[in-house]
């Protein structure tokens, strides 16, 4: 029978004070300037970045700010960078850092306070440019039919690439973004990529090549693997950029 | 004073809330989205294992219809449910997942041919039909006799709400983020909208719209131990119970979910013991056929949860050190089942229990999990006491639930009321009887209120922190309203909640940080929840029985002769500390099945003095109709199809089921 795997501390030891160092700025409060703020706490048994600034804002400094919802590495809200690297703060447990830990709030994407920023809106923008959405003809849907089939395989290849969270951890360990801040990032190419499968999308490569077959598009991507390597839902983000460029040059090649 | 126009405002971003918009946007009328939370972030996306819905494509599904989930339903939710409502809902559901598949929901879909499944503890072939090749799966979940939850890996929520969220942005529905409903603006009869707060600037907004709906979702942070996110505050339903005039209803029905992990309380979804995981305990027994020998671990959610808590008390729990659980055990599922269906619960196992579920038990218990209970409607959405306000998902009491709902009818739930409260709000704007003809006073003075009240929370001469009364509000209602319930237990909890909302009241918020000011969020959202909270606990004092989830050990039956009937709660004094309860009866006379026993859980109840005759009409009257098919008997047992939008009405198409 199997036993419940520790993943904090030794019973043992005495639990280790960590030093939360957090890059703090209300862009509000006119006149004041990014800083770094440390707490200090003690890490309890199984604590996650969510259970530890959960619990600094409710005892030590109320107007500490930042987006948690699903807490479950579901939903995407909590995407910072820690330790110098984007992820999800809701399942990140204490235990695999040192005391010291660095949060900041991600890069690209609009700062509303402290670690909270603006995903929403980016992706909001990123959906009305791509048209991420099934193109089709919404009269020929008759609710009453048995519904079209599908292969088993391709619904499943779709669904990988479906379950990008929008989380924007590949936005902001993208290099390419830092130069071209109109590019639609490996989060908006592989929508792309996702509809493209899509039996149900009726676009052709023609019309997804209006959409990215440009320098802001597919063909702006330095190939520098950072969105991969942080996807926390390991999307294959560059192969899928990499396949869609082939595609995209294909048809540029073409016209 | 910024104020907003617009036909429709709908407060809540999840699957509900923006089928409502989506469905008025296509008639034409101009709907509005405000949510907390990007759209895409609301709790819909957490929903796991699946959607329910008679699609009948498996073969474990096959003799699906309407009818079975119907009557499935009735009996999960302990007869609490409006039968009328649920008829609606099951003829709908399959509507629902076909307009979704055409949305682009990569639903997952059958093969033909041999597979091989679990089913109680053995591995069987099923040889799935070569005509179901390509069409919608279905898997097993709890307290259905067919196989119906259709799913997209263990991801359906996430699924869903993609396809969802995409198609509003296709329909230009503008979504308002990070935008919080703090109350509705209304003169007693009518309502107008809402005063908002935008949660980047602080500042407060009104919207004045014809219709309003309200599609918050649940409660479940009213309790320390809970599946739900953190935003599941239950403040859009602590709006309409602030208005003094509308109702929520059955707000005690709360559903506890067999499966938290333990002790984070993080879901792992009924597909792991519908795909055939065993509950085990701190000796490794497989314990669940020893209470429920027809069902086992698949009865429904409050049966098997209380068998959990009573095997726990029993002192066969496994120890650890924050306290007792249980086993879920799918390892028997094998590694190849788990990556490719029980994804998210493998990712789940892995980052917060620190385990390969593939290798290792889950530590499991149950956690509150869903909301029975909310705004109460009529079975078009509307409230019955204030004009122009609508609900829908689960943020209303529209009531298919009743006292338990169904694993996979909720997501089904909220799609569907999507659906119908659409086309029922665009009809309601439609009527020029129903325009509005509004005082800027009116708005005003809601706005300049609602103002006025977080201006008191910072100059209050209190000393109270919101957070401290939050976590004593939670730990209450866990340990207090939890799943085995006292009339001592709870007349401390409410005696105590009543405290804490006195106490609340001298909050004092000291940060003034410009923006949301999340100080000052809690302090005023824990106002509303300890309102909530004494519904809960107050319904379930003077409830003095048990039905589904609601259970009383001092009244361990259920009793239909005093109880079949719906707590109706209003907070018509502000200052008050209790609500108001009133009830509403359900009629035995009208239903199609009247009640009885549900199939699992305790066989002992007291009878409806019109249960017998009811039953024996019934009988009469199938036996009279011997040979009609069975629509037509249907609709002679209880007629509903005048109250679906016409669009909606009419037969689903299935396999052995052909339209003609
Ligand atoms: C972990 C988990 C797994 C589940 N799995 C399943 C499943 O497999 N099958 C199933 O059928 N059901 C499942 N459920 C239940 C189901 O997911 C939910 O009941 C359903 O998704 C609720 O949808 P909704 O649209 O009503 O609300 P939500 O999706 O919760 O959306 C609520 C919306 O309201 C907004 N909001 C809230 N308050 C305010 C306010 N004051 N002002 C403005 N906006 C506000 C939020 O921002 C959000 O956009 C699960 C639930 C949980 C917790």
């Amino acid at each position: 029978m199997s036993e419940p795997q520790t993943v904090a501390p030794n019973d043992h030891e005495p639990p280790r004070r960590l030093h939360i160092n957090v890059l703090r700025f209300n862009p509000r409060e006119a006149g004041t300037e990014p800083r770094v703020q440390t707490y200090e706490i003690e890490e309890a048994h199984g604590m996650t970045l969510f259970l530890a600034l959960s619990e600094i804002r409710e005892k030590q400094d109320p107007s500490l700010q930042f987006d948690f919802v699903c807490r479950a590495g579901i939903c995407g809200s909590c995407a910072m960078v820690i330790n110098g690297r984007p992820g999800l703060a809701c399942r990140t447990l204490t235990t695999q850092f040192g005391s010291e830990i660095t949060l900041a709030p991600l890069p690209v994407f609009e700062l509303i306070g402290d670690l909270s920023v603006n995903t929403g809106k980016w992706m909001r923008a990123m959906s009305e440019r791509l048209e991420t959405w099934v193109h089709m003809n919404e009269a020929g849907v008759d609710l009453h039919k048995m519904e079209e089939r599908m292969d088993p395989a391709l619904a499943e290849e779709v669904y990988e690439l479906d379950r990008c969270i929008e989380c924007g951890c590949c936005v902001g360990a993208c290099g390419t973004l830092r130069m071209r801040p109109g590019f639609v990032g490996a989060v908006g190419l592989n929508k792309i990529a996702r509809f493209r499968l899509d039996p149900r999308d009726n676009r052709s490569d023609d019309d997804y090549y209006e959409l990215v077959g440009d320098d802001e598009g597919v063909f702006g991507c330095m190939s520098l693997v950072g969105c991969q390597d942080v996807c926390p839902k390991n999307l294959p983000l560059a192969t899928q950029i990499a396949f869609l460029r082939r595609k995209m040059l294909a048809n540029g090649l073409k016209r | 004073m910024k104020i907003v126009y617009t036909d429709v405002l709908v407060i809540g971003g999840g699957l509900a809330g923006q089928r409502v918009a989506i469905g008025a946007r296509r008639r034409g009328f101009d709907a509005t989205v405000i949510s907390l939370v990007p759209a895409k972030r609301s709790h819909s996306a957490a929903a796991q294992g699946g959607m329910q819905a008679s699609l009948a494509n498996v073969l474990k599904a096959q003799g699906d219809s309407e009818d079975v989930h119907f009557e499935d339903t009735v009996r999960g939710s302990d007869w609490g449910a409006d039968q009328e409502v649920v008829r609606m809902f099951v003829n709908t559901a399959p509507k629902a997942v076909r307009e979704l598949a055409a949305w682009g929901v990569p639903w997952s879909r059958v093969r033909k041919g041999d597979r091989e499944v679990i089913i109680n503890g053995q591995r069987v072939t099923l040889t799935e039909r070569d005509e179901a090749h390509g069409l919608i799966m279905q898997r097993d979940f709890g307290g259905t006799k067919k196989w119906r939850a259709c799913y997209v890996s263990d991801g359906t929520g996430h699924a869903l709400l993609y396809a969802m969220s995409d198609r509003a942005i296709a329909s230009g529905v503008p979504v308002h983020e990070r935008a919080e409903a703090l109350a509705l603006i209304h003169d007693g009869g009518r309502c107008y909208g809402a005063v908002v707060r935008d949660l980047i600037t602080g500042e407060l907004m009104a919207y004045v719209a014809k219709a309003t709906a309200i599609a918050t979702g649940g409660a479940g942070r009213l309790y320390r131990v809970t599946t739900n996110a953190v935003i599941c505050e239950g403040i859009g339903t602590a709006i309409a119970l602030e208005t003094g005039v509308a109702a929520v209803g059955n707000m005690e029905a709360v559903q506890f979910h067999p499966t938290g992990i333990f002790p984070a309380g993080i879901l792992v979804t009924e597909g792991c013991r519908g795909d055939g995981g065993l509950l085990k305990d701190g000796e490794g027994h497989r314990f669940m056929p020893d209470y429920e020998p027809e069902k086992k671990e698949l009865a429904s959610r409050d049966v098997v949860s209380r068998r959990m808590e009573e095997h726990i008390r029993k002192g066969k729990g496994a120890k650890s050190r924050f306290g007792d659980h249980l086993w879920l055990d799918i390892t028997l599922l094998g590694r190849a089942h788990i990556d490719r269906n029980l994804r998210e619960v493998k990712e789940i196992c892995a980052y917060f229990l620190g385990i390969d579920p593939a290798e290792q038990w889950i530590a499991v218990r149950p956690a509150q999990h869903y909301t029975m209970g909310g705004v109460r409607t009529t079975p078009s959405g509307q409230s019955p006491a204030l004009m122009g306000l609508f609900a829908a998902g689960e943020a209303a009491c529209w009531d298919m639930h009743g006292f338990n709902r169904l694993g996979g009818n909720s997501v089904a739930e909220t799609v569907v009321a999507g659906m119908i409260v659409g086309e029922n709000i665009a009809d309601f704007c439609a009527d020029p009887a129903n325009d509005i003809d509004f005082s800027t006073g009116l708005v005003r003075d809601f706005v300049e209120r609602e103002q006025g009240k977080l201006d008191a929370l910072f100059a209050s001469g209190g000393t109270e922190d919101a957070s401290a009364i939050r976590a004593e509000m939670q730990d209450l209602m866990t340990d207090k309203v939890g799943i085995f319930r006292t009339g001592r237990e709870l007349e401390e909890a409410v005696d105590a909640l009543q405290k804490l909302l006195v106490r609340s009241r001298s909050i004092r918020v000291r940060g003034h940080a410009l923006g949301a000011n999340p100080e000052l969020v809690t302090a005023y959202r824990v106002q509303k929840m300890l309102k909530l909270a004494l519904c809960v606990a107050y319904g379930a004092l003077v409830r003095t029985e048990s039905r589904g989830a609601h259970f009383r050990e001092d009244y361990p039956r259920r009793n239909d002769q005093e109880w079949l009937k719906r707590t109706l709660a209003t907070w018509p004094d502000e200052r008050g500390t209790l609500p108001t309860l009133g009830y509403e009866p359900l009629d035995v006379m009208r239903m199609e099945l009247p009640p009885g026993w549900r199939g699992y859980g305790a066989k002992d109840y007291i009878d409806h003095p019109d249960t017998a005759r009811r039953a024996s009409e019934l009988e009469a009257l199938k036996g009279r109709m011997a040979g009609a098919d069975r629509f037509t008997v249907q609709n002679a047992l209880m007629p509903y199809e005048h109250l679906l939008p016409v669009s909606l009405r009419g037969h689903n198409e299935r396999m052995d089921e052909r339209l003609t």
